[in-house]
Formats: structure tokens, sequence, C-alpha cells
């Protein structure tokens, strides 16, 4: 059988003989004269340049990043890929690209460079915006209203305690109360303001005095943590919402803090520290999972569901919690767990974190879908007829988005909503 | 180019209004920048991006909380902030305009942008009582200017949708409704930072004028009438409605 290709004559050209030992190669290309491409490093140096993003420059394209990068999945994204576009001649404080990262950490867990997109995002995108380069609009009414209003919903801050009306349970505001709590619930903006947020701290709230939990909420004087603007950009926004909660935080005395929220959590524990404030703070999953030798008794109720449960990004791969949402779920009697196939340390990000929540219809634009859609499509797929969440920012994303993919027949609950059907029986 | 913008600080609604003795009790309020200011800034400082020129935001500090606003408008892209100290907070539109006029004539400006109100008091007269203290023309409800040489050609919203192009000669004042383009965003760690740099020009009061009205009361709307929800299939409600109407002899 003749051979598909000729073999190519290989020519010796020249001898090197080390120690006696003739280790001359094969005539290649390498011999020769290259066309050698030149990229301009300066766009890529252009961004690791910005004090917090000099880890841009690690980058040797060995592409791990890509294929767990959420964004890519939807679109065309990416550390890797960010590098390449600079080399190539994007500025990445000019381009959208800058803008469609959600900080979700799964490509630095698996980046053998530490490229920190964590740390790369909010520097790069600070300059854009003090350079006073484009900023998607919305996201920019989110600023303007967290600055205004203390909140990113632009809501009245008089009105953050008006959901506690109709909780059903007393919710004490830690002012009037004028006495040390054990626990300072730090209910958050979504909680407080977006009706299906307020469907989970209403739960939440039954949930701590069922338990019997000495709590109280910080009602009107309570203001968003800002994380997820410091993320977006704002350090300047952040700072001054980090020094009113902290002044708000160390005026009462309770022993440990409770937060609704993954992106709280993340703030309180990890950002307010280089502001001074230092103690006790858990996610709600946490803090009840320790509780649940008095909490399942009062699971009485069966609620007969197939679950799937997501892991928001900033409770997981930031902060390492995986399990205790996961137990709290399993202590429902009647419900049957099952995994997406992305899961725990590989979750698939909802796409609200780092600004995301504020940008969907800009990301919109530059994806085939929004991130949320393909998450509830896998979500969907595992036969669930319920997605749990953990995080405020989830139940509304992805509620749009069962219903914006045709899988209606899937409910978005916050775990804190089915721990209270469960305690209460169906409502 | 002389560029000045008038702008004022209001109390927020983010939070309770209280009401002491008979106005607001601005000792527990925060002030923010008055809405429509946001739109004049921006316009001001479009202006001096096409001509060049400096742009001067000058407010009356009646409660001693101007400075805020006027950090805000200089991160935005202002370059001189002054600030009248009125420190009278009960100082009415006549009086405020009379000080503004006063502080603005030795600017020497080719163009004063105000707001075409304030969302406090809704009075809207400042922008014209300053043109007519200044001897100069005055145009409001306006969404867009640009100027060349001393002309200023300038977009005038009517109501029912209509618009009129003017072409002014300068020197003249400028009521904003809304500007050529939105608002840019005043990062807050440029914010902080002019806050931390800026010096801002302090001006005496000067010249008397007062609408000699006299605040009587102020409260609170009182809640009243209530609601009926109409309840049953939707021809029902709609007949219920048609029935409503007609008893108001509205259809
Ligand atoms: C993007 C990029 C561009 C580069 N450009 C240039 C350039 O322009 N000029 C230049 O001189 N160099 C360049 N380099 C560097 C150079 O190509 C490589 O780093 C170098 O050739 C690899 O040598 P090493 O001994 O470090 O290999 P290693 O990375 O240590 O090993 C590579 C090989 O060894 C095998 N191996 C590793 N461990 C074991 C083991 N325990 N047992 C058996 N096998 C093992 C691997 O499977 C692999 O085949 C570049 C590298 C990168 C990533
Ligand atoms: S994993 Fe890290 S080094 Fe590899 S391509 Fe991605 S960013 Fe570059
Ligand atoms: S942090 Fe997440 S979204 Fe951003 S580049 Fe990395 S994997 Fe993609």
């Amino acid at each position: 059988m003749a051979a598909k290709f000729e073999k190519v004559k290989s020519v010796e050209k020249e001898h090197a003989i080390v120690d006696g030992v003739d280790i001359s190669g094969d005539w290649n290309r390498m011999f020769e004269q290259r066309v050698i491409t030149e990229y301009t490093p300066e766009l890529i140096e252009k961004v690791a340049d910005i004090p917090g993003a000099e880890s841009f420059a690690n980058c040797y394209q060995c592409a791990k990043c890509i294929p767990v990068c959420p964004v890519d999945i939807v679109g065309n994204y990416g550390p890797r890929k960010l590098y390449r576009y600079a080399q190539t001649g994007m500025d990445l404080t000019e381009a959208p690209e800058l803008w469609l990262c959600t900080t979700c950490k799964n490509c630095l867990r698996v980046c053998p460079k530490e490229v920190d997109m964590i740390k790369i995002m909010p520097a790069a995108r600070e300059q854009a915006i003090l350079a006073g380069k484009f900023v998607p609009a919305e996201l920019q009414q989110a600023f303007e209203n967290t600055a205004k209003t203390g909140n990113p919903l632009g809501q009245p801050q008089r009105k953050r305690d008006a959901w506690i009306q109709n909780a059903g349970v007393t919710i004490p505001i830690i002012k009037d109360l004028a006495r040390p709590v054990d626990v300072l619930w730090y209910v958050g903006s979504y909680p407080s303001y977006h009706p299906r947020g307020i469907d989970a701290a209403s739960a939440a709230a039954r949930i701590f005095s069922a338990l019997g939990i000495d709590f109280a909420i910080l009602g009107r004087e309570e203001k968003d943590d800002a994380d997820s603007q410091r993320l977006a950009g704002e350090k300047g926004l952040f700072e001054m919402m980090a020094e009113s909660n902290i002044a708000t935080f160390n005026n009462y005395e309770w022993k440990e803090m409770v937060v609704t929220g993954p992106h709280e959590l993340n703030a309180f524990k990890n950002e307010y520290p280089k502001y001074g404030f230092n103690r006790p703070v858990s996610h709600y999953t946490t803090f009840l999972a320790r509780y649940l030798d008095q909490l399942k008794p009062l699971l009485k109720h069966e609620v007969n569901v197939k679950i799937t449960y997501h892991d928001p990004c900033y409770l997981g791969r930031h902060n390492g919690e995986y399990e205790a949402p996961r137990k709290l779920l399993e202590a429902i009697p009647g419900v049957e767990l099952v995994e997406m196939q992305r899961n725990r340390e590989n979750g698939y990000c909802c796409g609200g974190g780092g600004g995301g929540m504020w940008m969907d219809s800009f990301t919109a634009k530059h994806t085939k879908m929004r991130l949320s859609e393909k998450r509830a499509m896998e979500a969907a797929s595992t036969g669930a007829n319920v997605l749990a969440v953990a995080c405020p920012f989830e139940v509304s994303r992805f509620e749009d988005a069962v219903k914006s993919t045709g899988n209606e027949h899937v409910t978005v609950n916050d775990i804190l909503e089915l721990l209270d059907r469960s305690m209460r029986g169906e409502q | 180019m002389n560029i000045v913008v008038a702008i004022k600080h209001i109390p927020s609604i983010a939070d309770d209004l209280p009401v002491k003795g008979n106005n607001v009790d601005f000792d527990s309020v925060d002030f923010v920048l008055n809405e429509f200011d946001e739109q004049s800034i921006e316009q001001a400082v479009l202006v001096k991006e096409a001509t060049g020129g400096t742009v001067t935001v000058v407010g009356v500090d009646m409660i001693g909380e101007l400075d805020g606003v006027l950090h805000l408008a200089l991160a935005k892209g202002a370059d001189k902030a002054v600030k009248i100290t009125g420190d009278d907070p009960a100082a009415d539109s006549h009086q405020q305009a009379k000080w503004l006029a006063e502080a603005i004539k030795g600017m020497s400006p080719n163009i004063v942008f105000a707001g075409v109100q304030a969302s406090n008091d809704l009075d809207g007269q400042i922008g014209p009582m300053i043109a007519a203290h200044l001897d100069m023309p005055y145009i409001g409800g306006v969404s867009s200017v640009e100027v060349a040489g001393d002309t200023a050609t300038v977009n005038k919203e009517f109501a029912g949708g209509f618009g009129a192009k003017y072409a002014v000669s300068l020197p003249m004042v400028v009521g904003v409704q809304a500007s050529t383009k939105p608002p840019r965003y005043a990062p807050i760690s440029k914010v902080r930072q002019v806050a931390q740099t800026a010096t801002i020009e302090k001006v005496a009061p000067s010249g008397e004028s007062s609408a000699r009205l006299t605040m009587k009361k102020m409260a609170p709307p009182v809640v009243t009438g209530h609601a009926e929800m109409f309840t049953g299939s939707s021809k029902e409600v709609a007949a219920k409605i048609v029935d409503l109407l007609k008893s108001k002899g509205l259809a």
C-alpha cells in the first residue's frame, strides 16, 4: 500500500558533538530563517501595570481556564482568551469584555499560573470607571442607587424594614430592643426589598423564631454590603458603604452575625476585615446546619419534590461551603436530592456575581444565552422539579431563566422557603 | 468661555422627611443634588468639552451641607466651586436668586445654567430671576445646548411633543430640563478624592430681595380616601368600572 504522504527527506547539515556524543538533529525549519510574528506586549502590560492586576501577565496560554469559564460556555471568553485578545489589539479597559467576567473564580481554581481574575477585574474596571470610559448604563444605575439610597434597587432606606410586618413572627430591631443579642441577622438588600427575597427573609425569620434563637436585625440602619459593586469596579462606593456598615455593626452588642446572602458573607468575612471589622460571620446555611438536631423535629411535613441544588460561587468556591446547604435539604422529609453535572467546586455561575446582577441586558448582547438560562437547562436536565438556591440574587434570575428556556415545571426556591414549607406544611 | 452652573442641594427623600416647626427638620435629613442640576452640570461640561473654557458651580449654602454636592459637581467635570454662605434655611427663591445673581455677576459669565426646577419647592423661578437680575435672555425647558462663537443653539421642549430651536446671542441663562447626553457617572473614589483636595471659594451673600411670603405650616400629606378593589370576572369588573365612570359623569 502506498503511503499517503511521501516521507520528507532529511538532509543533515551540521554536526554537534558533545562529550563525544553526536547530538545533531535532522534538518528542520528551526535551522532556517522563519517568519516571526511580533505581538506588542503593550496592551497586556497596560492591564498588568494596574495595581492588583499584575497576574494578568502570568498567563502562558495553557487554556485550562477556558472549559471551566461559565462565560465561555455561552460565548467566547476566559482569561486565556482575554490575554490573547490583548496581545492582538484589544484594550481591556475599553472593551465590552471588561464587563463580562462574573468573578466566579472557576478559572483561578485551575490556573497553574494563578492568573487571578478576582483581583484583575475590579482593578481594571476601577481604572476604566475613573478614566470616564464606557460603563454599562444598568451598572451605573445600580452604583448611583447604592450611593443615594443605600441599596442597588433604588428603594427608599426608610422602607428597608417594611417587610417585617407580614412575616408572621416578631422580628426585633436591635435599636428598639436596646439590649445585647446572640445573633445579629444582616438581612441584605434583595431579601429586604425584592418580593421573592422577602419570601426567603420571612421564612428565615420564622425558622429562627421556631428555633428560639435570640436574634435581631438592623432595620433601617442596614445598608448594602456593596461587595458586588466593589468587584464591578466601584471601590470608593464599597469603602463608603463599608465604613457606614462597620460603624453601625459596632454600635450594638451581639455575639455572632448571620447573613442571608453569600455576597454579604464574602464582604464581612474577607473584605471588611481590611477596614477593621473582625467578628464572626456565617451564612445562614452554615449557621442552621449547626442547629440540625433541633431543626429536624420541626420539619414535620413531607415536601415530596426532587431537588437539585445550585452552588452559589460566593458560598462555594469563594468561601468553601458546599455541605451545609445539602445537609439542610437532606433533612427535609420527602426530598430527593440530585446533583447537576457541574456541582460543588465546579459549580456553574448564575451570572449574578461581580456586578453581573446589574448587567443582564448588556451581558446578553455579548453571549449566546444568559448564564442563568444555561444553568436552568442543566437543572431541568436532572429531572428535578425544584431548583434550590442559597443566594438572594438567584431566585429572580432563575425564575426568569426557567420561563425563558421553557422549563416552567421547575420551581425555584431558596433553601429557607423549603425548610419553612416543611415546618409549616403547604400554605 | 466662562460657564456658570447654579446648583442646589435638597433633602433626600430616601429617608423619612421629618417636619420641625413650619419647615423640614434640616438637622435630621441627608442632602442630595437636585436631579435637574445633574442635567445642567452635564450640559455645562459638554459645552466646555466642545468649546473650551471653565465650568464654575455656585450654590447657596443654606444649612452648611453644600460641600457634598459641590464635590460631586467637581468630580463630574466642573473646574471651580463657589458657595454663598447664606446660612438661612428659610431663604426663599427670590432671596436666593438675588444672592446667586450678585455672585455670578463677578464671574463675567458667557452662559449660565440652572436646573429647570428643584424637586423640593418646585418653584422653578431661580433661572428666570437670575436672568432678570443679570439682564440676560432666559430660555427654560431646554433639552440641548450647542455653542458656536457668540451664539447658542438651544432646543426647548413644549407640551404635546413639540419642540423649538432657538439661536440666542450670548450671554444668556438656560434652564435645563435634560442634557444632550445622560449625566456621566462620578465614581465615589473620585468624589472622595475631590473632597480631600478641592478648595471651595466662599462668598458672602449680598443683595436683598424677597417674595415676602411666610411659610405658615408644613405637614406630611394626610392619608385620606380609600381604594375600592373590584372583584369578579373581567367582564363583571369592566361593567363595574363603566358604571362608576357613568355615575361620575365621565362616560
Ligand atoms: C507559551 C510558551 C512560550 C515559550 N516560548 C519559548 C521561547 O520562545 N524560547 C524558549 O527557549 N523557550 C520558550 N518556552 C519554554 C520552553 O519551551 C519550555 O519551557 C521548555 O522547553 C520545557 O522544558 P522543561 O524541562 O522545563 O520541561 P517540563 O515542563 O519540565 O517538561 C516537559 C516534558 O517533560 C515531560 N515530563 C514532565 N515530568 C515528567 C516526569 N516526571 N517523567 C517523565 N516525563 C515528564 C512532560 O510530559 C513534557 O513532555 C515557552 C514556553 C511556553 C509555555
Ligand atoms: S489557566 Fe491560567 S495560564 Fe492557563 S491559559 Fe488560563 S489564565 Fe493562562
Ligand atoms: S472568574 Fe469565572 S467568569 Fe471570570 S474569567 Fe474566570 S471563569 Fe470566567
